[in-house]
């Protein structure tokens, strides 16, 4: 929580400082792994608002509080050309009823292929890859995982419709990811039967105006662990772009059952600097 | 019962399908509007180093006559751009992503300064966004 506090006294009192030209809310807000997306789905967007031959830097603080269970991610990122992304966030399950905690770092590098999120009639497509380490592997190995570390693979499609519903903008994502992790690598990777899945990421986000924005997202995920069912995950937030530096972003989010504790469901919260 | 319920379903969909009364160059501010958001523009322009010295050997007066014409037809309103296409008169500008994303900034901006609706503003961006293909990298 104080480094939600941090990240946000930063951001706010840094107002329009260095800021890129990109548009406002174009960068998207920072995911739980990290990079630019909405809560838990990587989009095409690159983070920040460094436009063409432009750099930009960022950094995230965020929380995920559900009935047994609270996830905690922070982390920087930074961009270059509307092109490049580079993001480092550090991930800490603490496990509520059951006791104790998983972490785990997860690198990103995203790389914009084709179109432009505003400008062109072609969704913005950009490839992704992410290693994901964990800093905790004795719960994971005992119920199974047979890796400490993962890559995971993604694409991803993004545009904006302008003028789509009650002349509002609208934003469409899809994403599709290539894992072998369980609990997106919080229980670690591979395993006995375990094989590399597709699987299918979606957002759908209408903006209100420039700063304010409400959306909704759902990641399937693999449910690949003997021991216990691993579930969807889905979300609604809300987003207010305070300006180019500073947004935050509180949802509800349901990601079903995990480690054999039922319908865990809570809030989430996160806040984004960007320079 | 289902009789009533079709009726108002149909009503419902008829209203929904109703295009706004006014045209778009109306809900920008007809020609003052127009008019006051391309001079906003210019403003933004004038002030923004990075995009400025686009403009150094441009004759503002017609640059800023060319832009409220196209404005003005673009949104419906009763006039008839008499300039260039936008590929040629950007061809050889050399200008790039951010010097587009510069300029879309102060047209929001503009828009905003006048105080025109959302949805205004949102009919208005998606008729210009797709011009970005005829003026970047030229």
């Amino acid at each position: 929580m104080k480094k939600i506090l941090v990240v946000l006294c930063l951001a706010v009192a840094s107002s329009n400082l260095m800021a890129g030209s990109k548009v406002i809310a174009t960068g998207g807000a920072t995911n739980i792994e990290g990079n630019s997306g909405g809560g838990i789905v990587p989009w095409a967007t690159i983070n920040g608002y460094s436009s063409s031959d432009e750099w930009s830097v960022n950094t995230f603080a965020a929380r995920v509080g559900v009935d047994d269970f609270t996830l905690d991610s922070y982390g920087v990122g930074a961009s270059f050309n509307n092109q490049w992304e580079l993001s480092f966030a550090r991930q800490k399950l603490g496990l509520d009823t059951i006791g104790g905690e998983l972490r785990q770092d997860v690198l990103g590098i995203k790389y914009k292929v084709a179109g432009e999120l505003l400008y062109t009639a072609m969704p913005q497509i950009s490839l992704g890859v992410q290693f994901k380490k964990n800093r905790d592997f004795a719960l994971p190995a005992a119920v199974g995982a047979g890796d400490d570390s993962g890559y995971e693979f993604y694409i991803a499609a993004t545009k904006v419709f302008f003028d789509a519903i009650a002349g509002r903008n609208l934003l469409l994502n899809t994403t599709v990811r290539s894992t072998e992790a369980h609990q997106t690598g919080l229980l670690g990777f591979g395993g006995q039967k375990v094989t590399r899945k597709l699987m299918f990421e979606s957002s759908a986000v209408l903006l209100l105006n420039y700063n304010l924005a409400v959306g909704a997202e759902f990641k399937q995920k693999p449910n690949q662990l003997g021991f216990a069912d691993e579930q969807h995950w889905r979300d609604l937030f809300a987003a207010w772009f305070i300006n180019k530096n500073a947004s935050v972003v509180l949802g509800y989010v349901d990601l079903g059952d995990i480690a054999g504790l039922t319908e865990q469901t809570g809030f989430y919260l996160s806040v984004e600097g960007t320079w | 019962m289902v009789k009533y319920l079709l009726l108002i379903a149909t009503l419902v969909l008829t209203a929904c399908q109703q295009k706004p009364e006014t045209t778009l160059y109306q809900r920008l501010g007809a020609e003052a509007g127009v008019e006051k958001i391309v001079d906003g523009v210019l403003y933004g322009i004038e002030h923004d180093q990075s995009i400025v010295h686009h403009f150094a050997d441009t004759d503002i007066p017609r640059f800023r006559r060319l832009l409220i014409e196209q404005f003005c037809e673009l949104s419906g309103g009763p006039c008839k751009y008499t300039g260039v296409s936008m590929q040629e008169s950007h061809t050889g500008f050399q200008i790039t992503q951010a010097h587009f994303d510069a300029l879309v900034n102060h047209l929001i901006a503009a828009m905003q300064q006048q105080q025109v609706p959302v949805a205004a503003q949102n009919e208005f961006l998606a008729m210009l966004a797709p011009m970005y293909e005829d003026v970047v990298y030229r």
